[in-house]
């Protein structure tokens, strides 16, 4: 077998992943709930907080305050933040009953638990920007936290030019390749059957 | 009774090779996309979202002048809230901890910011005010000694007052503070010092600390509007947003530590929670491995709802 780099990511990752499988089309008979819409529904208000985001990045942080239109984005972007969290929790703990983790399915639910923190994290700089008397609240208050542990010294949340780059660019962008991550451990170990007898509970662990 | 037979020999780890179903997932994400589309149009608009403004040095000044000239006296008397703070502004302690967890003091002074200077004297050695320009040059000319007696008399002297901007000192018993704190409420009335702070540093600003720092030193205008928009610590408000719209509910947990003991109370209120969150945030990682949490999900069976139509058979 070649040795070469090209060849290491080639097997690593197109000859790992059946295009089937990546993309089904069937799916075990046991996925027939709708707790598994909040997996799909997360991702979705993820897509949503992308469009609104990159609508609001066209005229600046403070445009939503004197535009209409920049507003009604503003809302969009926060009721679809609202949502997102709503639909990652129920996800979450539809995968806790499910003992989702079964099957060697470890590195599923910590990417996931990754994905929850990091969307934490992005939402909370997205608070900082606001360029409102809650941004300038929160920011001051936050500040203390950070500190506390020594990490205000490195990420200010008095430095709203920090945060609005953090939020727009860093963390989507971490946060994308964590979901995606998330979504491809998914799609390689399939999903988890029900739980039916012992050997899930210890021998499929 | 065939279709639980065989059920019951699947083993999770290894690939479904038992009955499927249709699948679409493009499908399934284009329909979910427009339902978010939709579901997000029309809450914003029927609810909008919340837009408080925000406030400045000028608003403060001029709307609670008292709790300005308190404030900043409290700077030059190097009791405020700034001037105390340690690490990552100034050395005055070494902040918060837990046991030997120094992680504020390991972190060093890297945002060093000395309050009376950066809040109060700069900001006047450069407004064209001869009078503040010469008090200045009074305060930094005089021992510690001196400055602090100045400052700590005055700061007594407005507190007995309780509602007044400034105090009459035929004695000199106040030194220049009087003209310093007088000239200071002046400028930020005027919108000047707003300015000064946020370029203090770069002409195009987009740091606010210093302004925000100063701000979050007042009792009176700022933590007062955070606490009629039900923000404050005691009020959960990190889960809070100003009016009546939903927040960051997710940060509960968070909130919920600061209201109760011995957090609640605690002088590391803050370390102590953060690590207490960082350690909650670990074991959720950890639960496909923790003994008795991995194992609630079989004793209570909520996964009997989830695969209802899997185990009544009806594949």
């Amino acid at each position: 077998m070649s040795t070469s780099w090209t060849a290491r990511v080639r097997k690593a990752t197109l000859e790992s992943y059946k295009p089937e499988d990546l993309l089904p089309d069937t799916q075990p008979a046991y996925v027939a709930s709708w707790i598994y819409i909040f997996g799909v529904l997360t991702i979705a208000a993820f897509v949503m907080l992308f469009a609104t985001g990159l609508i609001l990045t066209l005229e600046g942080p403070a445009w939503w305050h004197g535009s209409g239109v920049g507003h009604y984005f503003n809302s969009m972007h926060l009721w679809s933040v609202e949502l997102f969290f709503v639909f990652m929790v129920v996800h979450l703990w539809g995968k806790f009953w499910m003992a989702a983790w079964r099957g060697k399915r470890t590195a599923t639910w910590v990417s996931g638990v990754i994905a929850f923190m990091a969307s934490i994290i992005t939402a909370f700089t997205g608070y900082l920007i606001q360029t409102n008397f809650d941004s300038q609240w929160i920011s001051t208050e936050a500040k203390d936290g950070f500190n506390s542990i020594g990490v205000g010294a490195f990420f200010n949340a008095l430095n709203t030019g920090q945060a609005i780059l953090l939020h727009v660019a860093l963390l989507p962008l971490l946060l994308g390749g964590i979901v995606v991550w998330h979504i491809i451990l998914i799609r390689r170990k399939g999903v988890v059957p029900p739980i039916l007898n012992d050997i899930n509970i210890d021998g499929g662990n | 009774m065939e279709v639980i037979n065989m059920a019951m020999k699947v083993d999770p780890s290894v690939k479904w090779a038992g009955p499927t179903r249709p699948y679409d997932l493009i499908k399934e994400l284009v329909i979910a996309v427009v339902v978010v589309c939709l579901l997000a149009a029309g809450l914003s608009f029927l609810f909008s979202s919340p837009d408080e403004p925000a406030v400045s040095l000028k608003s403060w000044s001029n709307t609670n002048p008292v709790d300005f000239v308190n404030t900043a006296t409290s700077e030059l008397a190097g009791t405020s809230t700034s001037t105390g703070y340690g690490p990552p502004y100034n050395n005055a302690v070494k902040g918060m901890h837990f046991g030997i967890l120094k992680m504020q003091d390991w972190s060093g002074v890297r945002i060093p910011i000395n309050p009376a200077k950066s809040f109060v004297l700069d900001p006047l050695a450069n407004y064209n005010d001869a009078s503040a320009q010469a008090a200045v040059k009074v305060w930094e000319a005089a021992s510690p000694a001196d400055q602090n007696k100045w400052a700590t008399g005055y700061a007594d002297a407005l507190g007995k007052a309780k509602d007044a901007t400034q105090i009459a000192d035929p004695s000199n018993m106040y030194g220049p503070v009087p003209t310093i704190v007088t000239s200071l409420l002046n400028m930020a009335k005027g919108g000047a010092l707003d300015g000064a702070l946020t370029t203090s540093d770069s002409v195009l600003p987009t740091n606010f600390t210093k302004p925000l720092l100063f701000l979050a030193d007042s009792e009176g205008y700022f933590a007062a509007k955070a606490e009629e928009q039900h923000l404050g610590g005691e009020q959960w408000g990190v889960m809070n947003e100003t009016g009546s719209w939903p927040g960051q509910s997710w940060l509960w947990l968070f909130s919920f530590w600061y209201q109760v003991e011995p957090f609640k109370s605690s002088e590391n209120a803050d370390t102590i929670v953060m690590l207490l969150m960082g350690l909650m945030t670990l074991l959720l990682a950890l639960v496909p491995v923790l003994p008795i949490i991995r194992k609630l999900p079989y004793k209570i069976p909520i996964h009997k709802l989830i695969w209802k139509d899997w185990y009544s058979k009806k594949l």
